[in-house]
């Protein structure tokens, strides 16, 4: 019987499987960071148990940690006592039970989701879990990944293991080529717009397709964590020889004859021709513009040559009132062209779209420009690494150069928990994965775009065609 | 976890689709190691005028017929976006023992039943309708029955809703999830063993 990669991933995870109950479903690796984590180590002290595995928990700060510096260094005294009590607290939970963290002075530090991968501690084949719903990033690599809530972060590091209902299974199959311009990014962006917000709940969804598979790995990343944003328990990428030798050489990754071992195990994972898909869905990406959102959650979202829909044309009362209420929210007047909207700030960063690629395609649109007036920008790399990387290959200058700020590593403006964020009103071009309201400061209005397609609105102050820029 | 069996309750509706944890809980209150305190915190971007001190009078919670709602009535994909429990907390803190809606996020979902609220999924004409009912009705509650699955209106229908068996037992006794999994400690161990020997690399991170 021909199976899914999902099928096969869950199967060799099945610790206990019986009628009636939920079943014991076996985690390879357990992120986790300092924002979700603290009440769930409370929880265990409390209970007087231990990590049954430190050795497959790694941690990580991000979410509150400073993306400014003084002398080289973050210090507490860049963030309010909030969020350094969160720092602390994570750092004192890490020493207590036993588990390596990534401090915010560690030159692996970064976005959980940016240095799983970077760092080799996301495998093919692997049950990833981490107390946050963009951890369906891993699934690019070909593992199962899903964001659980502080409770089960408890039951995962008491257990090692998590109570789960198998989801059910879909594919998305995504074909065509890109033209120039565009990324992965519009690619999530017009699916979750045509296909819709709720699409993927209750599912495991492999994306497939030819499009697919031309995508780095780092886009594939950017495609798997915008899977939640379309409801998905989790997304994933069959692995092939892009994501082995992405792979290979990583620090956590296997190495020599064990590494070669898991490559054979790896090639197996692939869904078999024919496995069932309780749903399947088909993209075409042929022709594809690069998306701009106008509204408050990523469904809404039209090309950068469209225009601002107008409530009056829906004939569903329920998404009548919900454009109603984003046109509110952002601003917005129906008929608007997109390329009319004014930013205020851009922001280059998140684990949907700060690794050294999206930084490259941001470059590629700042060099020799400058930052419009008035527009503050910032570029807030994935990870340290990364921004070594960035600040090697050149692409750090160009941005200084251009006007804009270049940070630290951290979740900063996407989620806005660190000081990074927007005032009431304020309107920004992000690459980050949320327009929902409030996101990125209360009052703050956000439009999700490529790295590309936000770099430009930084230099020409609006919305731009970056196929013609 | 706190137990869930039946309950007889005044009902607030939101009638709002997609509503996000963000909305739920904004990101600032996140900033804390305390599973408490989050009463404040739920729909604070809607339910205050500028400073979260002020009540907004026009948003649905704030209006005196629905203070000491124990059921919330909300529109479809309920709870999506991020994993926070802080949402959870904060709709239990604040008084909520029930959400009923169309469809909800799948993290979310799970969260509810950690945190002793029950998340009623029922067909989307019949929440529209329960909307309607309750816009119209001061003091209109609901009863529902974890055991019987059902919620039963004040006049008497009786519409079923579909949930896990082993999620209903555990949250019918209040069952302590870790100690459940770890009575099968033995088939973990064994799991590992194996599981060792077919994927060492996996083991190999120290």
């Amino acid at each position: 019987m021909p199976k899914s990669m999902f099928e096969k991933i869950w199967e060799a995870h099945v610790v206990r499987d019986v009628p009636g109950e939920s079943t014991i479903l076996y985690i390879d690796r357990h992120l986790v960071h300092e924002a979700t984590s603290p009440q769930a180590f409370a929880g265990l002290r409390a209970a007087g148990r231990k990590v049954r595995r430190p050795d497959a928990t790694i941690a990580v700060l991000d979410h509150n940690v400073p993306t400014l510096q003084v002398r080289g260094r973050r210090v507490l005294e860049l963030v309010d006592q909030a969020s350094a009590l969160c720092i602390t607290t994570m750092e004192q939970h890490a020493r207590e039970f036993g588990v390596t963290l990534f401090d915010m002075n560690d030159e692996r530090q970064g976005i959980v989701h940016i240095i799983g991968p970077e760092q080799g501690l996301t495998l093919p084949g692997m049950t990833i879990v981490c107390g946050d719903s963009h951890t369906s990033t891993h699934g690019a690599v070909g593992a199962l990944a899903f964001g659980i809530g502080t409770s089960e972060i408890e039951h995962v590091l008491a257990t090692q293991c998590l109570l789960q209902k198998k989801p059910r299974s879909m594919n998305i199959r995504i074909e065509g080529s890109l033209g120039p311009g565009v990324t992965a990014k519009d690619i999530a962006l017009y699916m979750i717009g045509r296909l819709g917000t709720g699409v993927g709940t209750g599912h495991v969804v492999e994306f497939s397709g030819s499009a697919v598979r031309s995508l780095s790995m780092e886009g594939r990343m950017t495609l798997c964590n915008m899977a939640i944003e379309a409801g998905a328990r989790a997304g994933m990428v069959a692995p092939d020889e892009t994501t082995f030798t992405y792979l290979k050489g990583r620090p956590f990754a296997p190495k020599g004859t064990l590494f070669e071992k898991a490559v054979e195990a790896w090639k197996q994972l692939p869904s078999d021709p024919g496995a069932h898909f309780d749903t399947v869905h088909e993209v075409s990406i042929d022709g594809l513009a690069p998306q701009v959102t106008w509204g408050t959650n990523p469904g809404m979202v039209v090309d950068v040559t469209g225009r601002v829909p107008d409530p009056a044309d829906e004939s569903d009362p329920q998404k009548r009132r919900a454009y109603e209420r984003a046109l509110e929210y952002m601003g917005l007047e129906p008929g608007q062209k997109i390329t009319d909207i004014r930013v205020d700030t851009v922001f280059i960063g998140s684990c949907t779209n700060s690794r050294l690629e999206d930084l490259r395609l941001a470059a590629q649109m700042v060099k020799g420009r400058h930052v419009a007036p008035g527009v503050r920008a910032l570029v807030v790399p994935g990870s340290m690494q990364v921004r070594r990387m960035a600040e090697e290959e050149g692409l750090a200058d160009i941005f200084r150069e251009a006007g804009f700020e270049w940070r630290a590593s951290g979740c900063s403006m996407c989620i806005a928990m660190n000081g990074d964020r927007l005032s009431e009103g304020e309107r920004c071009a992000s690459t980050s994965n949320r327009n929902f309201e409030g996101r990125q400061g209360k009052g703050g209005r956000t439009h999700l775009v490529s790295p590309p397609m936000a770099a430009a609105a930084a230099i020409a102050g609006h919305f731009v065609d970056i196929r013609d820029f | 976890m706190e137990p869930f069996t039946r309950l007889k309750g005044l009902v607030a509706p939101l009638n709002r689709t997609n509503v996000n944890t963000d909305e739920i809980t904004p990101a600032r209150f996140l900033k804390t190691i305390s599973r408490t305190g989050f009463a404040q915190a739920l729909f604070a971007n809607w339910r205050y005028l500028g400073d979260d001190q002020t009540p907004n009078p026009d948003f649905v919670l704030n209006q005196p017929r629905y203070q000491g709602a124990t059921i919330l009535l909300a529109g479809d994909n309920f709870g999506c976006g991020s994993s926070r429990e802080h949402a959870p907390w904060a709709i239990r803190e604040y008084g909520f023992r029930c959400v009923i809606a169309p469809s909800f996020a799948d993290i979310f979902y799970n969260n509810c039943f950690n945190n002793g609220i029950l998340p009623v999924t029922l067909p989307e004409p019949t929440v529209l309708e329960l909307f309607k009912e309750v816009e119209a009705t001061e003091g209109y509650t609901l009863e529902v029955d974890l055991a019987a699955q059902t919620v039963t209106t004040p006049d008497g229908r009786v519409f079923q809703f579909p949930i896990d068996a082993f999620r209903k037992q555990a949250m019918l006794q209040g069952l302590d999830n870790i100690g459940w999994t770890l009575s099968h400690l033995d088939e973990i161990r064994a799991f590992e063993e194996r599981r060792q020997q077919e994927a060492p690399w996996v083991f190999s991170l120290k």
